[in-house]
């Protein structure tokens, strides 16, 4: 794990990791939407409608794991002050909003045909909003400070302090008598929805994680490039000048 | 394609809404990827590289190796 910590052991590891994660996501990605489509019958309440909780789901789990894997990466920035632990916080920003998006959106198409209304002011769906908000504060901070480690520094305290709308998001539906029903999947007692519908979800929620991973990774290498692209043409900049004088 | 029912449109719609999400995620990912690795193999064709990126020299602490660290390159 330490070598791993090491950019360039890192984005070797990655090259040789890529076309593998990737076949293995879009081999998911098929075998969930044939299941989704083709094989998972109408559930008895929501008709075909279930498939946008395909969907639906996996995008709000990323949503919360995207969140937390800054969260857990702005430690090693302020703690360690690794620089692929602010890299990662970066990288994963982005995707995570975008999850976040899709949740929301297909969250409101759900909700028309089966609460009758788009969007209510309830506690799960208001604390998603703050969160894909919480994403787009971090993304503006990392825009507005040019020096990537005083903006990983920054961004990593505005992490934090956001973390705290994981929890809420998760026991909202607990804590608040709202519109949106309590977990179905990962709760005391078992799932509960029928093995029929739980199996396309479940690999649907892989496929998705695996996306995320392969996105998440790319992301990564473009950025540790990006710094190196930074730091060598400041040395080229330096060394044009000491020419100069 | 199956029959998505009354609702189609909305399913239809949460698909479309997602898969356009996703390709442009990726596709912005992706380029910025190429972009970098255009960008670096232009600096060191020019001659520009990493000190720990060059066969024979040593680590000596130099400011661009420093800046290299910190920039966590």
């Amino acid at each position: 794990m330490v070598s791993l910590a090491n950019p360039t052991r890192f984005l070797s590891l990655v090259d040789r990791m890529m076309p593998w994660l990737t076949a293995l996501t879009l081999i998911l990605l098929g075998i969930g939407l044939y299941l989704a489509f083709f094989v998972a019958p109408p559930d008895y309440q929501q008709g075909e409608t279930v498939k946008i909780i395909f969907i639906h789901v996996p995008a709000a789990w990323l949503a919360m794991f995207g969140y937390m894997l800054i969260a857990v990466a702005a430690l090693g920035t302020l703690i360690w002050r690794h620089p692929l632990a602010d890299v990662a916080a970066k990288t994963a920003a982005p995707i995570g909003a975008t999850f976040t998006f899709i949740a929301l959106v297909t969250g409101s198409l759900w909700g028309k045909p089966m609460w009758g209304t788009y969007w209510v002011w309830d506690a799960r769906l208001t604390s998603v909003l703050v969160l894909f908000l919480l994403y787009l504060g971090l993304l503006a901070l990392w825009q507005a400070i040019e020096e990537p480690g005083r903006a990983g520094r920054a961004a990593a305290i505005l992490a934090l302090v956001g973390a705290v709308n994981i929890p809420i998001i998760h026991y909202s539906v607990v804590w608040w008598n709202t519109l949106h029903q309590p977990a179905s999947v990962f709760r005391v007692g078992g799932p509960t929805i029928d093995p029929s519908l739980l199996a396309p979800l479940l690999v649907m929620a892989l496929a998705f994680t695996l996306l995320f991973i392969l996105l998440h990774l790319i992301s990564m290498r473009a950025e540790i490039l990006r710094r190196r692209v930074r730091a060598l043409r400041q040395t080229q900049v330096e060394r044009a000048a000491l020419v100069e004088a | 394609m199956p029959d998505l029912g009354p609702h189609a449109v909305f399913i239809l719609a949460a698909y479309g809404v997602t898969f356009v999400a996703v390709a442009a995620l990726a596709f912005f990912i992706v380029e910025d990827d190429r972009k970098q690795r255009r960008l670096l193999a232009d600096l060191e064709r020019r001659g520009i590289r990493r000190r720990s990126a060059s066969t024979s020299a040593k680590p000596k602490g130099g400011a661009a190796e420093k800046r290299a660290r910190k920039h966590g390159t």
